[in-house]
């Protein structure tokens, strides 16, 4: 089933589009890659997705359902969650209502305070948090302030994950532990939609993966099929 | 029509002292991130002092070149100590707007107060040129034409200063990306508060040029904020050439409701006000 | 609830106190002076505005200036309505007025960045006193209004009243999970709204509700001012000095607010009588800088900041030490 589709997904700022035309589909239970050089859109086409902007033309939707041009909260409910470049946590919050939050408002059904406490106390065992969970998460490694945020994401109880660039910043030792979370999460039934840069987390760990390159896609497949790609290859190593 | 003429031509003449206000603002908001609440005090001051000046003999015109650079330094200090604080201790940006918005209603409480202590309350005024002119049937005082031509002149110079200079280069760099300026070597704490400063000293000599037309009094700076403030988003933040030309337009519509009933003036401004940040928060010229 | 975990000591300090607080102010008239009543009324209708301000400008950081207007708001109300209905009626709807009106112009403003919200809410205050005046003078040939007269003790009571709801409401909704949203909206706005938070009907309804309070205690003040026109009743240090209060207390929890307002309406009291009269808006100013500049979190965020540091030293920092590994 396509959990996530775009059609035609367009984005003008000013005079200048920096997201073109852009089809694209995402199979329920996969991983799901997004790669493409600095400026190309990708971070663009999630603030698209998740109801930051509205795409025009274009359209997406969300498990059969048209999501464009409908607001971020109500997005988040119907079961999808991101991960931002900048971690974008509450810092004066003690981690585990950051992650709270996240059950107390993103789910289909709302939860009771004690529950969302509970559950958020799990995901951050879950994604590897090994800190007090009362820690403000402003005090927080950064490795650990991601971690917060894909707790939270998942407190969402979120189908599809959009994860945006989760391993800029880590140490190799973090990233591989990401990769390893990345995995984890889709055996627990969730889709993942990431942008990296990290080529190898990237190709290691994606079913498929497409390819921006100033606004417009320029390849999809699999990873073995984009890596050979002519114009893909053009992109990163002819610049 | 001679109604309309000189509703017109009255507008654009107060447009011009709108125009300078509102660019000092301009500076101070757009590029220096603060919502200086306490601009129309500064006006105030430079209107006061000129007319103490005047009292001792000295062309009110002339009175600009001792005001302008003192109330430059006045802003430039006030920005480097306070402001600078609270934006290295802010953590994040909006919140830097906030603590910077209340820092300079103090100020405006501070400056309001010591202008009320050493003018106390009561309207004060002088003339300067005693003749008029009559445009279109309508009669003009000549002091309003020399007011405004000396805004506009003052403007014209600003804006070829930000073309022209390094200097000037600098804050137009300021005012689109902080950071990245700061990484390609603008000193941006001293770039701000030259921007501040500036903006102070536009609002000192839009005072003095105030006082050569129209009474002052002590508490005539809100009402020029709120214009400024107007003509800022009229204009469109961050565009100096929008605060000019937004300047003569809310001074024709200025003009306009006062002939009707000064008692709306404000009211009108804050509709306009409304409509703009709700239909286009951008303004004619802002990015 | 797991019992077990509660503190039931610190839970008795956190309750006893202002339990005993608030029987002390019921009996107070009895036995005080008409002079400290009066003193004791002004005092909480600067609490009461200080904290519902902070109700939704401490946590979300959204600056309003408006707290005048809905003031105003409630004293209009007590005057339009003060002779035909009981006071109980007329709190309740100069206090559902205010929420009505704040409601539909946080609908309209709270759309926009913090900073914008903070000029409207400032000129609002400058609007409606210039258009009641217009009406005033042009529609109905006078200015200013006649309210009728309550007792020094019915004011007291009636504040007291509206102080303690106040303090229960700003207290549920901290610890309910829209406090948390609040805190979320005030730190990173696009982060809560991406986690599910509608954060423009939670500002909203905040807001509004906060207004419910200022709209409340207008409508007492005004019994105890008796005339009122549009300059006494929207008057701009109304708004800013509960932000200054608030600012100065520590926004961080619901007493900070209210040590602010005793602290400052102090200290407002003896500057405005005496030879300081002439520099009060000047110190006011200064002041409001000082707090900004060096006590960003006010003297409760001094306080734990404090306290922190005392426990700090007293383990040894190592549970700090072991955090961020």
């Amino acid at each position: 089933m396509r959990i996530l589709e775009g059609e035609k997904v367009t984005k003008y700022f000013g005079g200048l589009a920096a997201v073109s035309n852009v089809d694209f589909h995402v199979e329920e239970g996969e991983i799901f890659g997004l790669i493409g050089p600095n400026g190309a859109g990708k971070t663009t086409l999630f603030n698209l997705i998740s109801g930051a902007f509205t795409p025009k033309p274009g359209e997406i939707k969300f498990k059969g359902k048209k999501i464009s041009g409908l607001k971020p909260y109500k997005i988040c409910r119907m079961g999808m969650a991101r991960t931002f470049q900048e971690v974008k946590i509450f810092p004066g919050v003690p981690a585990i209502e950051n992650v709270s939050l996240g059950a107390l408002f993103g789910t289909p059904k709302s939860v009771s305070p004690a529950k969302a406490t509970k559950e958020a106390g799990e995901l951050l065992d879950f994604v590897g948090f090994s800190v007090p969970k009362t820690i403000p998460a402003g005090g927080l490694t950064l490795a650990n302030q991601k971690r917060v945020e894909i707790a939270r994401a998942l407190a969402t109880k979120a189908d599809m994950l959009l994860l945006d660039e989760v391993m800029a910043g880590l140490t190799p030792t973090e990233t591989a532990e990401a990769m390893e979370l990345v995995t984890k999460i889709r055996d627990r039934g969730v889709t993942v939609f990431m942008i990296e840069h990290v080529m190898k987390a990237i190709m290691g760990v994606c079913d498929r993966i497409m390819v921006l390159h100033h606004g417009e896609k320029i390849a999809d497949g699999t990873p073995q099929e984009v890596a050979g790609s002519k114009k893909v290859i053009e992109v990163y190593l002819g610049e | 029509m001679d109604l309309f003429l000189s509703i017109f031509i009255g507008g654009l003449l107060i447009g011009g002292i709108y125009s300078l206000v509102a660019m000092g603002l301009s500076l101070q908001y757009g590029v220096a991130k603060v919502l200086n609440i306490a601009h129309g005090e500064f006006l105030m001051i430079g209107a006061f002092l000129t007319f103490l000046l005047q009292q001792n003999g000295v062309d009110p015109l002339l009175t600009v070149v001792i005001i302008a650079p003192l109330m430059f330094v006045v802003g430039y200090i006030l920005y480097r100590t306070i402001f600078t604080t609270i934006r290295l201790k802010a953590s994040n940006p909006g919140v830097f707007e906030s603590n910077a918005l209340l820092a300079a209603f103090g100020l405006y409480f501070i400056v309001q107060n010591i202008g009320r202590l050493i003018w106390g309350t009561t309207p004060v005024s002088y003339s300067y040129l005693p003749g008029t002119f009559s445009l279109g049937g309508a009669l003009f005082n000549d002091d309003r034409l020399v007011a405004a031509a000396f805004a506009v002149a003052v403007g014209a110079a600003f804006y070829l200063y930000l073309a022209r200079t390094r200097t000037g280069k600098a804050i137009r760099a300021a005012a689109q990306d902080p950071s990245t300026a700061g990484l390609m070597g603008v000193n941006i704490n001293n770039t701000l508060a030259l921007c501040f400063g500036f903006g102070a000293a536009m609002a000192g000599v839009a005072g003095a040029l105030i006082s050569i037309c129209y009474p002052i009094s002590t508490t005539m700076g809100l009402g020029y904020t709120v214009i400024a403030i107007v003509v800022v988003t009229l204009g469109g933040l961050g565009s100096i050439p929008g605060s000019f030309i937004g300047g003569f337009i809310l001074g024709v519509i200025g003009t306009a409701v006062t002939s009707w009933d000064a008692g709306l003036s404000v009211a009108s401004y804050y509709v306009i006000f409304v409509i703009l940040l709700l239909v286009r928060p951008k303004g004619l010229f802002g990015k | 609830m797991d019992f077990s975990k509660i503190n039931w000591k610190k839970n008795a300090l956190i309750w006893g106190i202002p339990l005993v607080g608030v029987v002390l102010l019921s009996f107070f008239p009895q036995y005080g002076s008409a002079y400290w009543v009066t003193r004791l009324t002004y005092f909480m209708m600067y609490i009461i505005l200080a904290v519902a301000w902070t109700i939704f400008s401490g946590a979300t950081g959204y600056i309003s200036l408006a707290s005048s207007a809905f003031f105003g708001v409630g004293i209009y109300a007590a005057a339009l309505l003060g002779e035909s209905m009981p006071l109980i009626f007329v709190v309740l709807i100069g206090g559902a007025a205010s929420f009505v009106l704040a409601f539909i112009f946080g609908a309209i403003t709270l759309r926009l960045r913090g900073i914008y919200f903070a000029m409207f809410t400032f000129g609002l205050v400058l609007l409606f006193k210039e258009l009641i005046y217009y009406y005033e003078i042009n529609v109905e040939g006078l200015r200013g209004r006649f309210v009728v007269l309550q007792s020094n003790e019915t004011i007291y009571y009636y504040l007291l009243g509206i102080f303690v709801v106040t303090m229960i409401v700003a207290y549920l909704i901290r610890r309910s999970k829209y406090g948390l949203a609040l805190q979320s909206i005030g730190q990173n706005e696009e982060a809560a709204a991406h986690t599910g938070v509608n954060v423009t009907m939670v500002k909203i309804l905040t807001f509004a509700t906060s207004a419910i309070f200022m709209g409340a205690a207008g409508v007492i003040m005004a019994t105890k001012w008796t005339y009122v026109d549009p300059g006494v009743a929207f008057n701009l240090m109304i708004s800013f000095t509960p932000v200054l209060m608030a600012i100065f207390g520590g926004m961080g929890n619901i007493y900070g607010p209210v040590i602010g307002a005793v602290l400052f309406a102090y200290l407002q009291e003896v500057l405005t009588t005496g030879e300081w009269s002439n520099y009060y808006m000047l110190i006011f100013g200064a002041v409001l800088i000082a707090a900004i500049v060096f006590m960003p979190n006010g003297l409760m965020g001094l306080i734990q900041k404090l306290v922190g540091l005392v426990r700090k030293w007293r383990k040894g920092g190592s549970e700090v030490q072991n955090a961020n590994t």
